[in-house]
């Protein structure tokens, strides 16, 4: 069986679900949104990930119709949404608060969207049946909103905004009032319920390890900005700027000046009287250019000797080491003062650990595992 | 700490005393055997008899029920609208000067109130009755109402508006499906004060009434000057007991909402 990669963005036949199309949002002098353009597609699950404050529940709550663009278009389906009001909107949104009615029962509550679109009877009780199936809720239909706990609260809601089978579901924040470990399960939940339903996802988020790992797309806002968007992975391994390899996980931002030696191949000249890194890049620097080398911490091996054959290499002394359970954070003081994180898989027990507080160690990387970055 | 001291103990006895002495003097009359207020001649309930048969005092009573009824009920949607208008409208042009002026009227002397709702009267009906009394109370009561309910408006979750809009309501199938229901405690116990403040209130009244139009604390008034009948002790006594239900019905059903409010906070929580 041959499986179709998922990636409507990248064919120019396919025209997109969302447009926006130039859109600025001011609210007083405090521009949030900063002419902002960006296509979404059918069946994506697309995250919005940002600091607060970036502009992202704005871009959501314009899609619900919440907020009007101050300039630009915003498209659904090809359709400009300028003076279509929310209730008018084949969208639906699942608050951060699920804003649940707390004078209606669990059923009362998933059925209310149906009950406005003036659905026969029989067809409704099927529809939130069916959605009680789905979020595995029926046990609590009868129940009001207060009688159930924070997870199953978040399914509600869940079964609420699906019910009126909306082209575009808009998540704000859906997780972040649940504890970890269940916020890992449901976002495994709802990546399945996405796929079952075929619904079109914009998430909101903060917290990157959930853009990761649900999305098909991440935007990276900054500012009312989109800083980068992509597959989780090339935003992970390829980040087009220092603020988004920042924000995406762990990551050591070597500062220098760039020095081409061959057509991909940069030397970065980061201390005096030290060996330049190589790196490799499809960027195009001019020589003596400011450069930045980021490097993910789990992509630096350190090793009580200098390796053999290693394309950059650099000794230094561990200052402070950050036990994980799974893995260790070493924080390596290099020459000059910059200070590095390299982590390391614990495979063997604590008590063999090869290196402590105050040695030297080498630290090594290859050609391809830093990212040379502009800016 | 020592709660108790005599100190303490003294304040609360004297000022309970001075709230409630004279009226549970009068409740006590009421219920005196002899026609002379001041001398007890024994326990009786035949001035509440009597009351049952003054034709006049029955009908003052009709019309100040029917006054409160209406005039409370007409102050409630007013004061709801203005209270949802106050504390969702946003920020427009002069909000500042509405709000103020809404709850202007708490402080504002009866007597302006009267006088200046009798000017205003005047020229537009030809004729004062108990319509006239309906407008005038549903304008002084207003602003009580909309106090009430915008407190509670000012805690209320804007998503839950927000979240039926995006299911499908009209901005007023939202209020009237989901805000409403949810406000509904406060909305009540607004009503409820509003009533109390209409029934027995007579300078107002005073100002703009008509022929055949007469409230009870106006028919009270009158007939006090003539002298206190212990009838008129029953009749008081009876109008005590309405307003103390009111507004025991009106704090217990707050009360509960809030409770169970807090409840469904904590689970929220939890």
């Amino acid at each position: 069986m041959t499986q179709t990669v998922f990636a409507p963005w990248e064919d120019p036949n396919e025209t997109p679900l969302i447009q926006f199309k130039g859109v600025t949002k001011r609210f007083g002098t405090f521009t949030a949104i900063d002419n902002l353009t960006q296509d979404i597609y059918a069946r994506e699950f697309f995250a919005l990930l940002g600091p607060s404050g970036c502009g992202k529940t704005t871009m959501m709550r314009m899609l619900a119709g919440f907020e009007t663009p101050t300039k630009g278009q915003i498209l659904i389906a090809g359709q400009d949404m300028a003076n279509v009001p929310p209730n008018e909107r084949a969208v639906n949104m699942m608050f951060q608060s699920y804003a649940l009615f707390p004078h209606l029962s669990i059923w009362e509550n998933i059925a209310f969207g149906l009950k406005r679109m003036k659905m026969p009877k029989d067809e409704m009780n099927a529809r939130v049946d069916e959605m009680l199936r789905l979020t595995r809720l029926s046990k609590f239909a009868k129940r009001k909103p207060h009688q159930i706990s924070g997870g199953q609260r978040q399914r509600v809601a869940l079964a609420r905004s699906l019910a009126r089978a909306p082209k575009l579901l808009l998540l704000d924040e859906p997780l972040g009032a649940l504890d970890k470990k269940l916020r890992e399960e449901t976002q495994f939940e709802l990546m399945d319920i996405q796929e079952k339903t075929g619904t079109t996802f914009v998430i909101v988020t903060h917290d990157q390890e959930e853009a990761m790992t649900v999305a098909s797309r991440v935007a990276v806002m900054d500012d009312g900005k989109i800083m980068q968007v992509s597959t989780p992975d090339k935003i992970y391994e390829e980040p087009n700027s220092v603020y988004v390899a920042d924000f995406i996980g762990d990551v050591n931002i070597i500062e220098g000046t760039a020095k081409k030696t061959s057509e991909d191949g940069y030397d970065i000249l980061w201390h005096d009287g030290q060996e330049p890194f190589h790196a490799k890049t499809t960027r195009q620097l001019s020589d003596g250019q400011k450069a930045f080398v980021a490097i993910r911490p789990e992509k630096i091996g350190i090793s009580p000797e200098k390796p053999e054959g290693a394309m950059n290499a650099v000794k230094g002394k561990i200052i402070d080491i950050g036990y994980l359970g799974n893995i260790s954070t070493y924080h390596v003081e290099l020459p000059g003062g910059v200070m590095i994180k390299a982590q390391q898989t614990n495979t063997r027990r604590l008590s063999r650990r090869t290196f402590t507080w105050e040695d030297e160690v080498w630290l090594s990387w290859t050609l391809t595992a830093g990212s040379v970055l502009e800016r | 700490m020592k709660r108790f001291t005599w100190f303490n103990a003294t304040a609360l006895t004297l000022g309970f005393a001075f709230l409630y002495l004279p009226m549970i003097i009068l409740v006590i009359y009421s219920f005196n055997a002899s026609k002379l207020v001041t001398v007890w001649a024994g326990f009786s309930t035949k001035w509440y008899g009597e009351l049952l048969n003054n034709t006049q005092m029955l009908d003052a009573a009709w019309v100040t029920i029917k006054v409160a009824v209406v005039s409370s009920t007409l102050a409630t949607v007013l004061g709801t609208m203005a209270a949802y208008v106050m504390v969702r409208g946003g920020r427009f042009m002069g909000r500042t000067l509405f709000s103020g002026m809404i709850f202007a009227p708490l402080v504002m002397p009866e007597v302006i109130t009267g006088l200046s709702l009798f000017l205003l009267f005047k020229p537009v009906f030809t004729q004062f009755s108990a319509q006239t009394i309906i407008l005038a109370h549903a304008t002084f009561s207003m602003c009580y109402v909309s106090v009430v309910v915008s407190s509670r408006l000012v805690a209320f979750d804007k998503s839950l508006e927000e979240a039926a809009l995006d299911l499908g309501c009209t901005p007023f199938e939202s209020f009237r499906l989901v805000t409403l229901p949810i406000i509904a405690p406060a909305v009540i116990s607004g009503w409820l004060l509003a009533f109390t403040l209409s029934l027995d209130d007579l300078v107002i009244a005073s100002f703009t009434t008509g022929p055949g139009a007469t409230t009870l604390p106006m028919k009270i008034w009158s007939a006090v000057r003539l002298g206190v009948s212990p009838e008129i002790n029953a009749l008081s006594t009876i109008m005590i007991a309405i307003v103390t239900v009111g507004v025991i019905t009106a704090s217990i059903s707050t009360k509960r909402a809030a409770l169970r409010q807090r409840a469904e906070e904590r689970a929220a929580a939890g």
